[in-house]
């Protein structure tokens, strides 16, 4: 902190080997392997293969992209993974809706006990359920299907905390209004719950996709066909076809489809999303 | 903890007279009753049957000798714990286990409040920074694992070529264990320092402003001020990460699937449950029994935290 004496040389160096040389040395680290990720996608087979390391792509080429689509069916990897994604946000961002207005604002005789019982399940980690889950599913016939890759993730612990503790700071004034107009709860959740909470819906909705593109543990299990597959899972199918080694680009090109569009997701609503993830720190 | 909304009657009661509407609650306690259901139920049916019907059916399994995919199964009731503590896997899987979770709590969080600390710095760019850093935490552990697998590729990775260049040989990160240990170390810290650095930073930005400025008119420097004044200020802030990063590396899965896909030396406790059901074996059952002892050693630590928060962490 420059409190004093705000232009002496000192506090200059002190500003810059303080201030500056962290907060640059953090980003390159981060940013460094993904920029690595996208030249490496570019580069020519001969230009990965080599001893003698080149960091810039000599020619731009997209030979990468072209083989990683023939060897898998990677646009069908990416729809379904855009399917599952839409499919699975939209739910549960509704069911979360739904199950926090009903906490909040509906009467109910066992509303703590089920609170309680929420808080739980959002402690519980899905990877201890993935043995019991595949069982259920596989003998429903959901294997190799999208909804037994969607299904089971749909009940939503997370997003439904999350909209309860917004939805209990919402001043009772504006129900109370609406409520004396004469509006049912159907009513009074679109026209003025969901209205005034846009901004943390955006949050739950935004961590819920991030969330169902990267999963990768169930989809991994429940899909052993590359006609269902979503695309982390289809990545791996990759990684075993083209081994260890010569295919680096290709890997690289395959890694880009499945980071990329996340990225650009989180650059355009970071505020949303990284206050979603810390949610909890802050009110302890 | 602003609770302004809770259940209306008091509301209503506050609001005046003009609201006095409360006996008559017959009909529209009914009617609540089932709109409650009606909005409720699905999401609580779904997290009935898909997270704590697991949990039971765990237990049940983990009582089976049972090959996945065969339609008999033989009750052995404790066998499969038997077996995995008595045998050299069980040393083997809680050993990694416990290196693997302490060293990237540990890492990430020291990581993470250095980093905190230059962005909580008062120059021009620290916003940019802590999106950039916080960006890792949001991406597909698949993608990320095979970066970072080429990065440490021992005949064409960077790594290798850096070494090279101060004239030294690659290690074998794949195929020795204890190396794919560390490597999978790094990639996670990496990959998860951001979380701890953000929340560490609205713990900073959250210490009482004029207790730090008293100590620094006392004199005391900036390195005497975050080892007596902030440390001890931040300590819920600390907890609150142990156990959320602890929680988070027991279930690690898509960096160790990826980057070490038989497990050689990273078999943690969820990739061995993972590994006996869905790799080569097939052992359900025993796979099961894995998961309970994983679940159990979560459980232990939510219900520690729950205690410790409950009385500890209390900011005013």
């Amino acid at each position: 902190m420059s409190t004093h004496r705000p232009l002496s040389r000192a506090n200059i160096v002190q500003t810059i080997a303080g201030g500056y040389i962290p907060l640059i040395l953090a980003t390159l680290v981060v940013f460094l392997p993904l920029l690595w990720m996208i030249l490496s996608s570019f580069k020519q087979p001969g230009e990965i293969i080599t001893m003698d390391l080149k960091i810039v792509p000599e020619s731009l080429t997209l030979e990468n992209y072209n083989i990683a689509m023939t060897t898998v069916p990677f646009a069908q990897f990416f729809l379904n993974s855009t399917i599952v994604t839409l499919v699975g946000a939209t739910v549960k961002v509704l069911l979360a809706i739904l199950t926090a207005y009903a906490l909040v604002f509906v009467r109910f005789p066992f509303k703590n006990a089920i609170f309680v019982l929420i808080l739980v399940a959002l402690m519980v980690p899905p990877q201890v359920s993935i043995l019991p889950n595949y069982i259920l599913i596989a003998g429903l016939g959901g294997k190799n299907t999208l909804w037994g890759i969607i299904l089971p993730g749909l009940g939503t612990a997370f997003g439904t905390f999350l909209l309860r503790q917004h939805f209990m700071t919402l001043p009772a004034s504006i129900l109370e209004s609406a409520e004396i107009d004469g509006a049912g709860h159907w009513r009074r959740l679109w026209r003025i719950v969901v209205p005034v909470s846009v901004p943390s819906i955006a949050t739950v909705a935004l961590v819920t996709v991030v969330s169902e593109w990267n999963d990768y543990i169930w989809p991994l299990i429940i899909t052993d066909r590359p006609e269902t597959m979503t695309l982390p899972v289809g990545l791996t199918l990759l990684q075993n076809s083209e081994g260890n080694g010569s295919g680096w680009g290709i890997l690289m090109a395959g890694a880009v489809l499945v980071i990329v569009p996340i990225l650009v997701v989180f650059a355009a609503l970071q505020r949303y999303i990284v206050a979603g993830l810390t949610q909890g720190s802050v009110t302890g | 903890m602003t609770r302004q909304l809770t259940d209306r009657p008091s509301a209503v009661a506050e609001a005046g007279p003009a609201l006095r509407r409360r006996p008559k609650w017959s009909g529209r306690t009914r009617r609540d009753f089932f709109v409650f259901l009606a909005l409720a139920l699905p999401n609580l049916v779904l997290i009935g049957v898909f997270t704590y019907l697991p949990l039971i059916n765990n237990i049940y399994y983990s009582t089976l000798d049972w090959t996945l995919g065969s339609a008999s199964a033989t009750v052995v009731g404790l066998d499969n714990y038997v077996t995995f503590f008595t045998s050299s896997d069980a040393a083997k899987v809680l050993g990694t286990t416990a290196i693997f979770t302490l060293v990237t709590v540990g890492g990430s969080m020291v990581l993470g409040l250095l980093i905190a600390l230059a962005l909580n710095s008062k120059v021009r760019g620290t916003t940019f920074a802590r999106s950039a850093v916080f960006a890792p935490y949001v991406l597909s552990g698949v993608g990320v694992g095979l970066v970072w697998l080429f990065i440490f590729d021992p005949g064409y990775g960077v790594l290798a070529w850096v070494l090279r260049g101060l004239g030294q040989q690659s290690p074998q990160w794949i195929n020795d264990p204890q190396l794919s240990l560390v490597m999978v170390i790094i990639v996670y810290v990496w990959k998860n320092l951001g979380y701890c650095a953000v929340v560490y930073l609205a713990g900073l930005q959250s210490l009482p402003q004029d207790v730090m400025e008293a100590a620094s008119l006392d004199g005391a420097n900036g390195f005497r001020r975050f080892l007596s004044m902030s440390v001890p200020l931040l300590s819920p802030t600390t907890f609150f990460l142990l156990i959320t990063t602890m929680l988070s590396s027991l279930q690690a899965f898509d960096l160790i699937r990826i980057m070490t896909p038989l497990g050689n030396g990273t078999s943690t406790l969820i990739y061995e449950a993972y590994l006996q059901a869905f790799g080569a074996f097939n052992r359900a059952g025993y796979s099961a029994s894995i998961s309970v002892v994983l679940f159990a050693i979560l459980l232990i630590i939510t219900v520690l935290q729950l205690r410790f928060v409950e009385r500890k962490v209390h900011y005013s």
